[in-house]
């Protein structure tokens, strides 16, 4: 079934979600990736006016252009693959209290036990689907550390409507990765 | 060689933004096996709306450009060192109009200037010959289904494989099975046996510039070929690893010598956002036409 979200999300809303369910996802997101999950877990700040409190947080790093009014403008923005950061995730989600994080590819246990214990998912978004994503986003709110980590690491305020994803790792224990994982490694032994 | 530089920014657009047709034709047979109303089903639609989205906008499939990889056949006699100048500035012009992402960082600093130019980016390979056509091929390789590529050393214990074809079929489906959806599935295999750890997985990513639906001319190879790819799309693992039945849309595998003490297995993934193109070119550099 399909779940419409829009942060800040409530725990309540997160409980529902299960793994196989197909969220549209409305409001503000956040990019993050390696650079900024590296800088978080040494013990760096959020800078101000990025709060993650109930937040979405998204594993990209997109193609921004400015246009001729000198506004940023989004022109490619899929996932990249979020198991890089799984060293850090999971103490990023209880430390900044995010509720949904999206990427591709699936986190490992430590970020399915941080969903748990939160209340969040892990949402997969479709990995090279960079230019229905971008349709998704409707605006560029601001960027926070563009200097520093260069444009694909920076955190990018970005507002969403409707941006398809789907939920792979729940906050009931369930994670599909592990699932198809485990499933596809019997089917292997059985063909060699 | 004036029109060298326009006609490399041309090849570097296309590249990023249009799917080449034998990767497609390949893409809609995944979408049509896939089953009504599962999730997999659903990526192979979205991945379909994004090549159309593309390819109408002129804008990147995928955010991540990748690693730059040009090819280059060419007569002798042809400037080499022109033809890199004008290649570095073309990747430095397709940045600024958004082809390409700025993807290239130094690896000591960590600091990303913009350009895509640096130590090893982009890469360019020359390969001389006789006759005076010249074509040019790039492939855009993005970092997801790079990181998932994989090099065994044969004989490996633990996966019961040993130095013939058998061993090299166990080594490539746990290459598939350890990507999962990783490499943003359905995917293609680059495969070299033999070489040594360079060789290999320089030779394995060559296999890309072939045609999807070729078939191998080495019988053996050819059967290992069609056999990896029906048995990885029997594992279940799918579109981005949803589950389903299409988990790879093509396999190529070459072989290089080796020394006696070695017996590498390279393995390289490319992502369902397959980008490669290529051009026959003029003596000016204009492009004279196109390869695929």
């Amino acid at each position: 079934m399909t779940h419409n979200l829009s942060s800040p999300i409530s725990e309540e809303a997160i409980r529902e979600l299960k793994v196989g369910d197909q969220v549209l996802i409305s409001g503000v997101v956040f990019t993050g990736r390696d650079a900024v999950h590296k800088y978080l877990h040494d013990g760096g700040e959020l800078p101000d006016g990025v709060n993650l409190d109930g937040g979405i947080l998204y594993h990209c790093g997109p193609v921004v252009l400015k246009d001729d009014n000198g506004e940023w403008k989004v022109t490619a923005a899929g996932p990249t693959t979020s198991i890089r950061e799984e060293p850090y995730q999971g103490d990023i989600i209880k430390k900044f209290g995010v509720r949904g994080v999206i990427g591709k590819g699936g986190m490992g246990a430590k970020t399915l036990s941080a969903c748990g214990e939160n209340g969040s998912v892990y949402l997969h978004a479709i990995g090279g689907a960079a230019q229905v994503l971008a349709e998704r986003i409707t605006k560029v709110r601001n960027v926070y550390f563009l200097e520093e980590f260069g444009s694909p690491e920076a955190i990018w305020e970005l507002e969403v409507d409707k941006f398809p994803a789907v939920v792979t790792m729940d906050s009931h224990g369930r994670s599909l990765h592990d699932e198809v994982a485990e499933a596809s490694q019997a089917v292997l032994e059985r063909n060699l | 060689m004036s029109r060298l530089r326009e006609s490399l920014i041309e090849l570097i657009r296309r590249t990023s933004a249009e799917i080449p047709d034998d990767v497609q034709t390949a893409i809609l047979r995944g979408l049509e096996q896939e089953k009504e109303g599962t999730i997999a089903k659903s990526a192979m639609e979205i991945i379909e709306r994004n090549i159309g989205l593309a390819k109408s906008k002129s804008q990147p499939i995928c955010q991540d450009t990748g690693s730059i990889l040009f090819y280059v056949d060419c007569p002798v006699g042809l400037n080499q060192v022109e033809f890199e100048r004008e290649a570095r500035e073309a990747v430095k012009e397709a940045t600024r109009l958004g082809y390409l992402r700025q993807n290239s960082v130094d690896s000591i600093t960590g600091k990303n200037d913009g350009t895509n130019l640096g130590p090893g980016a982009p890469n360019l390979h020359f390969h001389q010959h006789e006759t005076d056509d010249i074509a040019v091929r790039l492939i855009l390789k993005g970092g997801g289904c790079e990181n998932v590529g994989a090099q065994f050393s044969l004989p490996n214990t633990k996966l019961e494989a040993n130095r013939d074809l058998d061993g090299c079929r166990k080594v490539i489906l746990e290459a598939v099975h350890q990507a999962q959806g990783r490499g943003c599935g359905p995917g293609v295999l680059g495969v070299c046996i033999g070489g040594d750890r360079a060789s290999g997985y320089e030779f394995s990513k060559r296999e890309f510039l072939r045609d999807l639906d070729d078939r191998n001319p080495d019988p053996k190879l050819d059967e290992l070929e069609q056999d990896i790819l029906k048995t990885s799309n029997e594992l279940g693992i799918g579109p981005m690893g949803f589950g389903g039945k299409t988990t790879l849309l093509g396999v190529k595998i070459g072989a290089a010598n080796r020394v006696p003490a070695s017996y590498f297995v390279s393995v390289s993934y490319m992502c369902w956002a397959f980008r490669r193109h290529g051009a026959t070119l003029a003596s000016d550099g204009e492009i004279s036409g196109w390869l695929y």
